[in-house]
């Protein structure tokens, strides 16, 4: 990656890192079921919030990397 | 319905004063003059991070939201938790796209979408459109916010018949108008910082309180129908509920923040990077709506529609009852009151940005642009002021006279009109390369065929496309919009073949949109 590139068109390829999350919740198949189960929750729905967390982590890395 | 409950109807009179109290005294809050378009109606955008949390987080996370996710978990099942996937993937949009338009806007004095699309294409008619687009769109979603309020004041027995039945809501009305009149954008940014940590406290307790009482999450999704508790596996030839969910998701997630009222919170940020920061922030409010997701489900498994006390209430407002119930049903009268407030406030401060946004909207790129070319700022904010009252005005009669039923139907509408604005605005500010009339014509396009489909599915939101007998059932505002983009990518490559039109000026260069 060539930092100067990136000041000029304002375009990081740590960007393709958020494609992750997309595919992640957007693909039902992956998730949509029962087991297993946490806590009482079926996999559909604590799947889903864990991705919550995961994909805020992703997005305040890639703030942090892409700051300077 | 029942009586009327004492306690909590206090709880929430007085926070309702609190934040009466607040929307005034927040005129004098980072100083500023009310009488400047940008200081009333951005609150001069000085909102740094931490503001712009909770002002952001305030106006997209409705009390709409709050009872109707909920509401539908309730009564339809899983395909309510799109909600999650859908704000999942709001985030990198707003971490990419916007700060560039915060940039260029910012550069260039810009409030509006509309001042946006007019400076970077130089074409009046293409901002008109858009502008069209975000009021028609805001005003059903201003009016769904009184439904919020209503169906909380319903739940403290406030009912009656007549003028009577309404006063409260009438009331809450003019204590909306009154200190968004005065306080601008200021206002909301200050009562959400209150409302947001009411909300934070019901939604905690709710997730936490209730399921003990009902003797955990194994208890409560075993009480949910096994229908509901999953997505229903799609047939053969068809991408089914999973292609559905999806795409709702997907193409909520592209509409929601070309609305005015999110442009409006967002431009109000001090910084490109307070909005950074906050696309990774803000999903602490997604988490907040996953969980209350979860609790329609707590409120089938306490039962609360076989019980009597209740009877009236979902009879008047349906599924959207089942939160007030539960809350009802499980809480103290005194957390009651906090958590009925925590969801009326919560629908002022997005009705508020909405109506500011509508107002900016009109003033910047309807009455400056083809009605009074060279207003005084002073004259420009007042209009603004009187606009912001009449566009609230308009909500409310929708809703006391006209059925509920129909701001929901419009509201869904307003999702696929607004979503028609990408290309100019969300496209525009990464290239200017289409043509401005290109994209009016894709604008055109996209907002009848959707508007066709949508009225061809019965009001519903999926529409089921057909291509050589397979079915893909998918969020009407995304295909229009894929449409609508297809459109005028095939215009602006024949205008540009012709050469018959030089593209007007750009007010804008590529650097302007840069992070500083």
């Amino acid at each position: 990656m060539n930092p100067e590139q990136g000041k000029k068109d304002g375009w990081s390829w740590w960007y393709l890192l958020f494609l992750v999350q997309f595919v992640a919740v957007l693909w039902p198949p992956f998730y949509n079921e029962v087991e297993p189960t946490w806590a009482g929750m079926p996999f559909f729905y604590w799947y889903q919030l864990l991705w919550i967390l995961i994909a805020a982590a992703i997005t305040a890395g890639i703030y942090l990397v892409t700051r300077k | 319905m029942h009586d009327v409950n004492r306690v909590a109807l206090v709880i929430f009179v007085l926070l309702f004063a609190f934040i009466t109290w607040l929307g005034f005294a927040a005129a004098h809050w980072r100083n500023g003059d009310l009488d400047l378009l940008h200081e009333w109606g951005l609150a001069g955008r000085r909102f740094g991070t931490v503001v712009t949390w909770f002002l952001v987080g305030g106006d997209l996370y409705t009390a709409y939201t709050f009872v109707a996710v909920p509401a539908l978990a309730f009564g339809a099942g899983a395909v309510a938790f799109f909600a999650v996937p859908y704000t999942i993937a709001v985030y990198p949009l707003l971490f990419l796209a916007f700060p560039r338009l915060w940039q260029g806007c910012h550069k260039h004095g810009y409030i509006t979408t509309g001042d946006f699309v007019r400076g970077r294409f130089g074409n009046r008619w293409l901002a008109l459109a858009i502008t069209v687009t975000g009021i028609v769109a805001t005003m059903p979603y201003i009016a769904l916010q009184l439904v919020g309020i209503q169906v909380v004041l319903g739940g403290l027995g406030l009912s009656g018949t007549g003028l009577a039945a309404d006063l409260p809501l009438i009331i809450a009305f003019l204590i909306l108008a009154a200190f968004t009149y005065s306080s601008g954008l200021r206002a909301p940014a200050s009562i959400a910082i209150v409302k947001d940590i009411l909300i934070y406290i019901t939604a905690f307790v709710a997730v936490i309180a209730i399921p003990i009482e009902l003797g955990g999450f194994g208890r409560i999704f075993a009480a949910v129908p096994p229908a509901k508790l999953l997505l229903a596996p799609p047939g053969p030839n068809t991408t089914g509920s999973y292609g559905a969910y999806a795409t709702l998701a997907l193409g909520s997630a592209f509409a929601l923040l070309l609305y005015p009222h999110s442009m409006t919170a967002i431009l109000s940020a001090n910084s490109g990077r307070a909005i950074r920061r906050n696309a990774a922030l803000l999903p602490g409010y997604s988490f907040m709506l996953g969980l209350l997701a979860l609790v329609g489900f707590f409120a089938i498994a306490a039962g609360v529609k076989g019980l009597p006390e209740f009877a009236a209430g979902f009879k008047q407002f349906g599924n959207n009852f089942a939160v007030p119930a539960l809350f009802l049903h499980s809480f103290p009268s005194w957390f009651v009151g906090l958590a009925f407030a925590a969801i009326a406030i919560g629908a002022l401060v997005p009705a508020a940005i909405m109506s500011i946004a509508a107002a900016n909207l009109y003033t910047r790129n309807i009455h400056r642009e083809f009605i009074n070319r060279n207003p005084t700022d002073r004259q420009e904010a007042q209009m603004a002021k009187w606009v912001s009252l009449i566009v609230k005005l308009g909500a409310l009669v929708f809703i006391l006279f006209i059925p509920t039923q129909y701001a929901i139907y419009l509201q869904l509408l307003g999702g696929i009109w607004i979503i028609q604005t990408l290309p100019a605005v969300m496209i525009g500010a990464y290239t200017r390369w289409f043509n401005d009339w290109a994209l009016l014509a894709g604008w055109a396009v996209g907002t009848f065929a959707g508007t066709w489909m949508a009225i061809a599915a019965d009001l519903k939101p999926t529409y089921p496309v057909h291509i050589g007998g397979f079915t893909f059932p998918g969020y009407t505002a995304l295909y229009t919009v894929i449409l609508n983009i297809v459109a005028a990518a095939v215009l602006t490559v024949i205008v540009k073949a012709l050469g018959t039109r030089r593209p007007a000026a750009d007010e804008t260069v590529a650097t302007d949109y840069l992070l500083v």
